[in-house]
């Protein structure tokens, strides 16, 4: 029987699936709660130094884009770090770590940009016998007009210097938590690394505004007719968690960076995928902020099917499996050529396909009689689009010729991998620049 | 008075009798078949429409409503926007909305039948739509400048009521004819009641001559002080939605026995009487036919307190014109469909007490009879066997027993169109009606404005 059990920077947990830094992970409560549904770890709610705590807005705090039948595609917050007074959080992680010795139990940190305050709280976190330390230089919104959150995530050189502080200061593993809203996140990474970081963790919210109220023109969610960006999250942002998660992980410079997936994590699949792309382990939040603890049983059942289905008897069996096939488009192999195939047996005849590929692609599908719908090759670019739009699961594939073949498009011979830093239209390759 | 009468009898009381059920329980019996959809099914039912390219949907629909669109605009909080594309299609969209058969139609052909074997809502999400639109105090539609054109339209059902309404559009004057009290043809007087509750066929009509233009004349019937003639003379137009007013015979001994009517005429008892605990309806009742009035008549019967109802096809239940949906209905309620069995006899002194059957195979050469019979006790029997013309109107050229009509609706006199069931191509159905109605003032304006 496969195993999901986890060690992460010497963390130890049952499973990679943690509660990240946010809501669900905000007081003893919720996490207790967590650990009975079976998550291997939280990384509790950020705190902040000791003295007045942060406040929230008293009025809606979370907006959201729905897909059909209020599938929730990605929630954004303007929630603060935690609102509670900081010896009470450390009371309760403390009284959590001690019930729950087999789970791992983070703490997200973001104080001022002073040394002074990164050593006062690491050496109230140590106390409670936390496995860790997450520095949260992410937070989109309201800290980062103190200089903290992605203040900091935002400027490499802020980010090695505190991150080489905390280091100094403790002996718990460090991660670094990024932010998204930056350029080329690989910055961010190597001044992680530079700086000491453990493991970086990644990503954060992205900056948003999820919708405009169109009676009082008031962006959501709307305080009192007023709106502040706010921090994206959930199912939209994956493929952008993925990209940036992939980015560190195949540069050599970070290549051997520990990373903590994050963004928009919903299933198992999710999971594996981020695994596969060099994850360790992962953190989840707005899935369990829409649909409560218990999904992560789905979870923790299906990675493990599909690991045992797969052969893998443990996580490290497929972790960065994904990597190697992350590359530059300019080694993509060009003479990779495929065609799109309907399989008629299964097809409803919606016609989404010929409407997609009519009107925005190749007009590369034809209608024959009673709605039977086929691929003309001669003009198929394989854009993939028909695919997308079937609502069919696998009723439209993408075949791909095998070499020796003749593309009925161009007329050309399919050929071996050839890429762009060959191609005759490559102007460095010293042929003629493409006519614009 | 009323009290006492619903106590004194109940479904086992003998021959045909009125208060068969409590008021209350009548009233329950004949609420609405299908509800309609709250703002948050809706939601969820249009988010199923795939938006399919030159959809089916539209294909299969006799009026080719534009059903993706307004099923996307349903989905994106547009209700109202979505009964303006239903309406430009179809004028009577709300009363489609309720009786039209979609499983056989828009419905059937929904890619998601065959996906899931569960289409689109689209007659529940129309109806949503048109619900939401004609709540508003305003006809949604205005008038061209006037054409200086007169038009006769005769029958106020579904096909006259939509040529009237597109010709009104179009700046004609219309005076619309109907031979009975009421406008709305077989929408007023024909529909199963559960199937447009609340007086929606009267509210539908009124809402319709909102329009303006239209000046509705009731109690003229066509041969009955009004003649085709006349009105070629008096108008520039006439479109002719006469409806089917004969019913077909039965062909049996004793079939003018007491108690052995038109199914559509009990039907158009029903729907005018508004204490249905009132209406008489026997014990036993027999109805032959296996349309959707044979099912409406079945079905009202056992609603009203029948104890028991057959409905007796001559062919088998594939042959029925009534569609599956139908069919399930009428045995959901109790009545018991007997298929391959036609009536030779109806017994009983006086008032009818039974209909004797002759088996029937349906064979190459046609059907005939298998020689076995059977009785079925009757104290009311009700003939769904199909209407006619009753006559032909000012000696237009006939196509079996119908109107012969070419292209949109012209008949064989210059000036006259008809369309809707009086029509070679009608097929009782009041959304083909519309579509026709709708054509016909299309080419009617198209003759007179060149």
């Amino acid at each position: 029987m496969a195993t999901l059990a986890n060690d992460f920077l010497g963390i130890r947990s049952p499973n990679p699936f943690w509660l990240a830094s946010g809501p669900p992970a905000d007081k003893e409560y919720n996490v207790r709660r967590a650990f009975e549904a079976g998550w291997g770890g939280v990384v509790w709610k950020t705190l902040g130094e000791d003295g007045p705590p942060a406040v929230n807005v008293n009025g809606p705090r979370y907006g959201a884009v729905w897909g059909a039948d209020r599938y929730v595609v990605g929630i954004n917050n303007i929630e603060l770090i935690t609102d509670r007074p900081l010896e009470l959080n450390l009371r309760e992680i403390k009284a959590v770590k001690r019930d729950y010795p087999d789970r791992a139990v983070i703490v997200s940190l973001m104080v001022p940009c002073e040394e002074q305050a990164w050593r006062r709280i690491l050496r109230q976190v140590e106390e409670t016998g936390a496995d860790g330390v997450e520095l949260n230089f992410g937070c989109p919104h309201g800290m980062q007009e103190r200089g903290m959150g992605a203040a900091v995530g935002q400027v490499p050189e802020y980010i090695e210097m505190v991150t080489r502080w905390v280091k100094a200061a403790t002996r718990m593993p460090v991660i670094v938590k990024l932010t998204p809203n930056v350029a080329d996140i690989r910055y961010a990474a190597r001044a992680s690394r530079v700086g000491g970081a453990d493991a970086v963790s990644l990503i954060n919210t992205v900056n948003s505004i999820t919708s405009v109220d169109l009676d009082t023109f008031s962006p959501e969610p709307t305080i009192d007719g007023k709106g502040s960006h706010g921090g994206y999250a959930g199912p939209a942002i994956k493929p952008i968690g993925l990209h940036m998660v992939a980015e560190i992980a195949r540069n050599p410079e970070t290549a051997d960076l520990p990373l903590s997936g994050i963004g928009g994590i919903s299933t198992w699949r999710d999971a594996a995928e981020y695994i596969a792309l060099g994850c360790g382990n992962v953190q989840v939040c707005t899935a369990a902020m829409v649909y409560g603890f218990r999904i992560v049983e789905e979870m923790i059942a299906g990675l493990r099917l599909w690991m045992e289905d797969k052969g893998y008897e443990r996580l490290s069996d497929f972790q960065g499996r994904a990597v190697r096939n992350v590359t530059d488009w300019q080694h993509l192999n060009l003479n990779y050529t495929a065609k799109a195939r309907i399989d008629q047996e299964v097809c409803i005849k919606c016609g989404r396909c010929y409407a997609a590929c009519e009107d925005t692609s190749h007009q590369s599908i034809a209608i024959r009689e009673n709605r039977v719908f086929e691929v003309i090759d001669a003009e198929c670019v394989a854009c993939n689009l028909c695919v997308i739009t079937c609502p069919v699961e696998d009723c439209i594939t993408m075949e791909s010729l095998p070499v020796g073949a003749v593309d009925p498009r161009t007329g050309k011979v399919v050929e071996g991998y050839a890429n762009w830093t060959t191609h005759p239209n490559n102007p460095e390759v010293g042929g003629e620049p493409p006519v614009s | 008075m009323k009290r006492e009468l619903a106590l004194s009898n109940s479904i086992s009381t003998p021959g045909v009798a009125a208060g068969r059920l409590p008021a209350r329980t009548c009233e329950e019996n004949f609420a609405d078949l299908r509800p309609p959809l709250t703002a948050h099914e809706a939601a969820v039912a249009a988010a199923r429409c795939y938006f399919c390219h030159d959809a089916p949907c539209v294909t299969a629909c006799p009026t080719a409503i534009d059903i993706p669109l307004f099923v996307r605009q349903i989905s994106t909080g547009t209700a109202r926007a979505a009964a303006k594309t239903i309406f430009d299609r179809n004028i009577l969209g709300g009363m489609c909305a309720r009786a039209c058969p979609t499983e056989t139609l828009c419905e059937q052909a929904c890619v998601r039948q065959a996906a899931e074997g569960k289409p689109v809502e689209i007659g529940r999400l129309q109806r949503f739509a048109t619900d939401a639109l004609m709540a508003r105090d305003r006809h949604p539609y205005e008038r061209a400048g006037p054409s200086g054109r007169r038009i006769a339209v005769v029958g106020a059902g579904p096909a006259g009521l939509a040529c009237a309404h597109r010709l009104a559009m179009k700046g004609h004057a219309v005076t619309l004819f109907d031979a009975r009290a009421k406008a709305g043809g077989l929408n007023e007087y024909g529909i199963a009641s559960y199937k447009t509750v609340d007086r929606f066929a009267e509210r539908e009509v009124e809402w319709l001559l909102g329009i303006g233009g239209i000046v509705l004349e009731l109690g003229r019937r066509l041969g009955g002080g009004l003649t085709l003639d006349g009105l070629v003379d008096d108008y520039d137009a006439v479109f002719l939605g006469l409806g089917l007013a004969g019913v077909n015979a039965l062909g049996v001994e004793e079939e003018a026995a007491e108690n052995v009517r038109a199914a559509v005429d009990f039907i158009a008892d029903l729907r005018q009487t508004s204490d249905l605990s009132t209406l008489p309806v026997g014990r036993h009742v027999v109805v032959i036919g296996g349309g959707m009035t044979a099912v409406d008549a079945a079905v009202q019967s056992k609603l009203l307190g029948a104890e028991d109802v057959a409905m007796v096809y001559r062919r088998g239940r594939d042959r029925m014109n009534a569609s599956g949906f139908e069919q399930d209905h009428a045995a959901s309620t109790g009545v018991r469909i007997i298929t391959g069995a036609r009536p030779v006899r109806v017994l009983g002194e006086g008032a009818v007490r039974e209909v004797e059957f002759a088996y029937t195979e349906d064979g190459p050469d046609g059907l005939r009879d298998t020689g076995e019979t059977f009785r079925l006790r009757a104290d009311q029997v009700f003939k769904a066997i199909g209407q006619k013309l009753d006559g032909s109107p000012g000696g237009l050229a006939l196509e079996g027993r119908k109107i012969r009509v070419t292209g949109p609706g012209r008949t064989s006199r210059k000036g006259v169109w008809a369309g809707g069931d009086c029509v070679a191509e009608g097929d009782d159905l009041v959304v083909t009606a519309v579509a026709q109605g709708r054509d016909a003032a299309e080419d009617i304006h198209a003759a007179l404005m060149v």
